[in-house]
């Protein structure tokens, strides 16, 4: 029988009583969760809810912009991130992000993947070649892209590309790979094939997941953890969740009676 | 369920197969009318009728299972709506078990009338048994149809009164067996029956288990009483 992986685990992501401001606007309301390692965790809520905003806190990708503050705490491994020395660059460098919309550089399939590790590592050429097709296998895109490696990212299928973009993030090796609607933009097929990929990549990584596909949460996710205007009104293992969730707001969105 | 979906009809759907059930038990309870009454005067007529209308049975749960694959296919339903559609799919077959064994009683009633029957068989007990156990088919249906968790726990207790009725039943029986062998044909087209009859009841039993579980999620086949009254609370 079908079971979500919930077998005993360490947390990875302990948030603590986070606050989260857009300017004046309170957008995370008293977060408390602990996403657990090696584990998918799938944040699900309607539009406006925080989910989105709750994984960009993860990485410190609000940072960019000057209005939007972070109270609480992140304990990444148990050091919070948000108050943190560490070069924000090396914390994203443990802290993968994939985006909704894929976003390939203009640039070669192969640099694509170098570009980050470069960053990071110094490599010789071969080792180098071997860190990109480790990565493009891992993302399930070797076969389709070995023989054309020098050509532009761009000239793949919207969802090659996506997978290009998870092969980037996990290429720097990352410990928790963050995802924020990776398959919105995708067609059947090669949704499943990231979703599929998802679950693969569990067993080396902590991976996050936000999606407005609940049934996408049902079939790749271990936990689940439902938002509603900034407030985490329930988590648990995603099983549970779609079957006998605990909280009737949650039941509620899940059946769609939301409205 | 109380409350609607954004999808009216999606609504719709759940509200229409519910209604197709409440139908099917509607056919199934008569059934069983029937073959009491066809019991009860020795009707050959009414027991015919009985076995005839057993194929608008059988299509009916076709047509629900269908019904049902549909709606899962294109929905996706998850937590109250997933167990509410596989509670009717359970409903359904176990009402279709309880049309065969009405159809089983009247097959038996027209047995026992070319047998040429001793009436001083005591088939009194088996019509109070047999009230019993549409009387509770009948309160599973009203129960299902409203949701109402303390009906579906009070129909489970009262399943053990048609059990005891059967064994004393039973007893009777070989009484009648031992006192004069040329009634033991007989007796034993009443016995079958007294088992159909109690199987009815049985039936009734799991729909109010099914009713459990739609509204508290919890699986309360092969549990004890106490168990079941404390998830209910």
């Amino acid at each position: 029988m079908l079971k979500t992986d919930t077998g005993p685990t360490s947390t990875k992501i302990a948030v603590k009583k986070l606050n989260f401001y857009y300017g004046k606007f309170h957008a995370l309301k008293n977060i408390n969760l602990e996403i657990p390692a090696g584990k998918v965790t799938a944040f699900i809520g309607p539009s406006g809810c925080g989910k989105s905003t709750l994984l960009r806190v993860f990485n410190r990708m609000f940072e960019l912009y000057p209005e939007q503050r972070a109270e609480g705490q992140i304990l990444l491994d148990g050091d919070d991130l948000l108050t943190s020395k560490e070069d924000v660059a090396l914390l994203r460098a443990k802290v993968g992000m994939v985006f909704q919309k894929p976003t390939p550089f203009p640039m070669s399939i192969f640099d694509n993947i170098a570009f980050g590790v470069k960053l990071f590592e110094d490599l010789n050429a071969t080792d180098m070649e071997e860190r990109v097709e480790w990565a493009l296998r891992k993302s399930a895109l070797w076969g389709e892209v070995k023989d054309k490696l020098n050509q532009n990212g761009s000239s793949l299928s919207g969802g090659q590309q996506q997978r290009l973009c998870i092969a980037r993030g996990i290429a720097i090796k990352p410990e928790v790979l963050l995802l924020d609607e990776p398959c919105s933009a995708l067609d059947p097929i090669s949704t499943a094939k990231v979703e599929e990929l998802i679950v693969e990549l569990k067993t080396d990584y902590t991976v996050v997941i936000v999606t407005h596909n609940m049934q996408q949460a049902a079939r790749c996710s271990d936990y689940t953890a439902y938002m509603y205007l900034g407030d985490l009104i329930e988590f648990g293992a995603t099983e549970q969740m779609f079957f006998k969730p605990t909280r009737k707001e949650t039941e509620d969105y899940i059946t769609g009676r939301f409205g | 369920m109380p409350e609607k979906h954004l999808s009216t009809q999606f609504d719709s759907e759940l509200t229409s197969v519910s209604s197709q059930v409440m139908e099917l038990g509607g056919l199934v309870e008569s059934q069983i009318r029937q073959a009491i009454y066809a019991l009860q005067h020795f009707s050959m007529e009414v027991a015919h009728e009985v076995s005839a209308n057993e194929a608008r049975v059988n299509a009916m749960e076709i047509e629900i299972d269908r019904d049902l694959s549909s709606i899962i296919s294109r929905r996706q339903p998850t937590a109250r709506d997933l167990r509410l559609l596989i509670a009717i799919s359970k409903t359904t077959a176990n009402l279709e078990r309880v049309g065969d064994e009405a159809e089983k009683i009247a097959r038996m009633v027209r047995s026992i009338i070319e047998g040429g029957t001793p009436r001083a068989l005591p088939s009194m007990e088996l019509r109070y048994a047999a009230d019993l156990a549409s009387g509770l088919l009948n309160k599973a249906l009203d129960a299902f149809a409203r949701l109402d968790v303390n009906a579906a726990l009070s129909i489970l207790k009262e399943d053990d009164l048609i059990d005891k009725e059967f064994d004393g039943f039973v007893r009777k029986l070989i009484t009648y067996m031992m006192e004069d062998p040329r009634t033991i044909s007989a007796s034993l087209d009443l016995l079958f029956l007294a088992k159909a009859i109690e199987r009815i009841g049985d039936h009734a039993k799991n729909i109010a288990e099914f009713i459990i579980y739609v509204v508290k999620g919890e699986d309360v086949r092969h549990t004890s009483i106490d168990r079941i009254e404390s998830v209910i609370k």
